[in-house]
């Protein structure tokens, strides 16, 4: 293990679960309002996992009120409280842009069977 | 001190207090040791050269080896000279760690040899716009343009930026934040980045023209 390694090492969190594009996640992100802090949780399905190590990112999209939202949250940010997946999906590519262009019943995911 | 040497490891990214990302250069700097001080009594100014980095002994000249010997140090691949203000404060063989130079918080000034980019056009070397994508262009996409007028003066001024060589060159960039100290690994941590390839020698001075105080982003 070299020295950049050791020191990204410092930073990373060890209580990612193990999710992959098409799974259904609920992020519990830290937020600061005039002094306070609260929980927000946002709901949806993984899109796409990007880079790797402390660089490392998920893309979460929902249809909120009826438009698609968006979020990309670096995996190991302390402003991530916590990463709950609440369903795996069943897909053949590792990323999903595609739902992008589906709504409704196009853009169901099959859920993964053992 | 106000300088010492390093090897650039790489870049990452650390999260602060306030949980931004922010960008860093990791280099693992010194030890470096004095191998020569310089007076102004006798060398008209004053100086302090430091040594860094390993080198097998068969591998050093006679002249070189003969000025390690003298100073009581290993021999080192790189030597550089230092302008200090007080040369009675360092001895011949004191070695200077981390930890002397810089403290988190402080700023830093940078010097490496940049990253060569073999010979370049004008787009990347000069920042030039290039020409039109259509419009009938044929050929001349990231080409110059004009490079001067017709027969007054008839040539073409020294100094037109043309395409050429580019990189490979000292470059020193100033006022990097020293986000962080690592003594025990010997390692510095600088905000964004810093001139040179992974594994080249920088030289990381006190800020010259630095604000005391930063204010990041």
């Amino acid at each position: 293990m070299n020295d950049l390694d050791m020191l990204e090492g410092a930073y990373l969190r060890d209580d990612v679960p193990e999710f992959r594009a098409g799974d259904t996640v609920r992020v519990h992100v830290r937020v600061v309002e005039g002094g306070r802090e609260r929980i927000q949780v946002f709901e949806g399905v993984v899109i796409a996992r990007d880079g790797s190590g402390i660089r490392s990112t998920v893309t979460v999209r929902k249809v909120s009120f009826g438009v698609g939202v968006e979020r990309v949250f670096p995996i190991h940010a302390p402003i991530i409280q916590k990463i709950e997946v609440v369903r795996r999906g069943d897909v053949r590519r590792s990323k999903l842009y595609y739902l992008r262009g589906r709504s409704g019943k196009a853009a169901r995911i099959k859920e993964l069977r053992d | 001190m106000n300088a010492i040497l390093g090897e650039k490891l790489g870049m990452t990214q650390i999260f602060d207090d306030e949980a931004r990302a922010i960008p860093v250069t990791v280099i693992k700097a010194g030890p470096c040791h004095v191998v020569q001080v310089k007076r102004p009594e006798k060398d008209g100014y004053a100086a302090v050269q430091l040594s860094f980095g390993e080198v097998k002994p068969n591998r050093v000249n006679k002249p070189a080896a003969g000025h390690f010997a003298k100073a009581g140090v290993a021999p080192a691949r790189h030597l550089v000279e230092v302008k200090v203000d007080d040369p009675d404060a360092y001895q011949v063989g004191q070695a200077i760690t981390i930890d002397e130079v810089f403290a988190e918080g402080t700023l830093a000034d940078v010097t490496g040899v940049s990253k060569g980019k073999g010979f370049a056009g004008v787009m990347k070397r000069h920042n030039f716009a290039g020409q039109g994508a259509s419009h009938g262009n044929h050929k001349k996409h990231r080409a110059p343009g004009a490079i001067g007028a017709c027969a007054t003066p008839a040539r073409v001024f020294k100094g037109t930026r043309m395409a050429g060589r580019m990189g490979g060159e000292r470059v020193t960039v100033l006022n990097l934040e020293v986000v962080g100290v690592d003594a025990e690994r010997g390692l510095l941590l600088l905000g964004g980045a810093v001139p040179g390839p992974k594994g080249s020698v920088v030289l990381i001075r006190e800020a010259v023209k630095g604000r005391k105080e930063t204010d990041r982003g």
